[in-house]
């Protein structure tokens, strides 16, 4: 075992690592927007549109996200839209995370309770200040452990975009195995590179769940 | 003209009726108990006075104004018509003060450096100042009663519905609930209960509505009603209750 060969990649690794974050951040914020507006959607009333959402949700949770990234790189340029790496890696990963994101969003509102929604309009409140204000902050406290244990699920799926040369962690993990040959020492280090990114999100949203959520639990 | 004046009102709930041709008036100043068994359809026309549901035919007017889900003025109406739960339905996320001072500074009805003293002045009304920084998780059943009781006072409205307040109350709090809104009607509100306290009715209310398979089956102040019910149905209600 020796990883001092190692050291003269540690830029390149670095920059992975940056990358990897990067795609996650991004994935995770249009998913989340996706997440929002296929929930809004899903407990609308306009038919056609819930199908759409239904369709989109079942597509991307019942097929592999590394053929969703191969399909967004390899086969949408041929209907005209070429991504470089990188951002066909993020879109998929996006859509990816805002089927997942649809769903549980879609069960934070549901576990408001109607009469919530009632007693604001009750007040005289208009729709959107009902869910801004009622509806949301107890969806989003019930909604947070399972979207942010699905965001640390994106960023280790996010490997899946060095299949598409995206310069991520892992791929970047590939180029120096293939220089130095040393694969344990290479796998080694970025799995505590991902293990290390994975509990420190875990970290940061216990705490901004705790101080973001403070309200005393419902009996 | 009535406040309230609601005539030959039905409603369906898939094909059962719940109400079959309500018709009644409620005053200015009024405090009109509904009592009657379970389904006989009194919550569902306390949630027709503002418009939770719509009514199939008839028609409600309140201060002279057709209500219906579709009317175009629905929010300002129901800022002037508050309802009060039987599962209190305070906002878990909000603090006592956030509770009562949301609508109102969400609606325009008070300035941001009102809004503190508004809490207090209605949280005083219901005994409950000293509980302006509490979540309403830490307060009793009757206590968040009593704040959501305080929470629609703060919208100033014209008239109270009540639907079963203290069912849902364990019995050695439903007395600091019935108080306040003695203390309510005292000072003039009109109120409209639904309510399965009877010694509560026969003192506080001006007039007891017994509803019966989704009608008024009788109606009449509370000492000819209690003492002398005229339809067996009504009797034998009374004497259930007892």
């Amino acid at each position: 075992m020796n990883f001092l060969p190692l050291w003269r990649y540690r830029d390149q690794l670095i920059d992975g690592t940056i990358v990897t974050l990067e795609l996650t951040v991004i994935a995770a914020c249009f998913g989340l927007l996706i997440g929002t507006a296929g929930a809004v959607a899903l407990k609308g009333r306009v038919k056609p549109t819930r199908w759409l959402v239904r369709g989109y949700i079942e597509l991307f949770r019942n097929t592999p996200s590394l053929i969703q990234i191969f399909i967004v790189f390899f086969v949408l340029p041929s209907f005209g839209l070429k991504l470089p790496a990188f951002e066909a890696a993020a879109v998929a990963l996006s859509l990816y995370f805002g089927a997942y994101s649809i769903e549980i969003i879609r069960s934070g509102l549901d576990s408001v309770p109607k009469s919530q929604i009632e007693a604001g309009q009750c007040l005289g409140l208009s729709g959107w200040q009902v869910f801004f204000h009622i509806l949301l902050p107890p969806a989003l406290r019930n909604a947070y452990p399972a979207v942010t244990s699905q965001f640390v699920l994106l960023l280790l799926g996010t490997s899946l975009a060095s299949q598409v040369a995206a310069d991520e962690l892992f791929h970047v993990a590939g180029f120096i195995e293939s220089r130095t040959y040393r694969s344990f020492e290479v796998y080694a280090i970025i799995c505590a590179v991902y293990f290390a990114m994975a509990m420190s999100f875990k970290i940061l949203f216990a705490v901004v769940g705790a101080l973001a959520f403070r309200w005393p639990r419902r009996r | 003209m009535a406040l309230v004046e609601i005539r030959d009102v039905h409603k369906k709930f898939g094909r059962t009726d719940v109400l079959n041709g309500v018709s009644l008036d409620v005053e200015e100043g009024e405090i009109v108990t509904i009592i009657g068994r379970s389904g006989s359809g009194k919550s569902t026309l306390l949630r027709c006075i503002n418009a939770l549901e719509t009514v199939d035919a008839g028609e409600i007017h309140v201060e002279g104004q057709r209500v219906h889900a579709r009317m175009p003025d629905l929010r300002q109406f129901r800022q002037r018509v508050g309802i009060v739960f039987q599962a209190f339905n305070l906002f878990s996320h909000l603090k006592v003060e956030r509770n009562i001072t949301l609508a109102p500074l969400l609606t325009g009805r008070i300035g941001k450096s009102e809004a503190r003293p508004l809490a207090l002045d209605v949280l005083a009304r219901v005994g409950l100042a000293d509980k302006i920084d509490a979540w309403p998780e830490q307060l009793s059943g009757g206590q968040q009663q009593r704040v959501a009781i305080a929470r629609c006072l703060a919208m100033a409205p014209h008239l109270m519905l009540f639907d079963e307040v203290t069912s849902a109350l364990d019995p050695e709090l439903v007395g600091e609930v019935l108080k306040v809104m003695e203390a309510m009607a005292r000072q003039g509100m009109t109120m409209i209960l639904v309510t399965h306290e009877m010694g509560f009715a026969r003192n506080v209310a001006d007039r007891i509505v017994f509803m019966h398979r989704g009608r008024v089956w009788e109606e009449g102040p509370p000492s000819k009603l209690f003492v002398r019910p005229e339809t067996p149905e009504l009797a034998s209600f009374i004497a259930s209750v007892k």
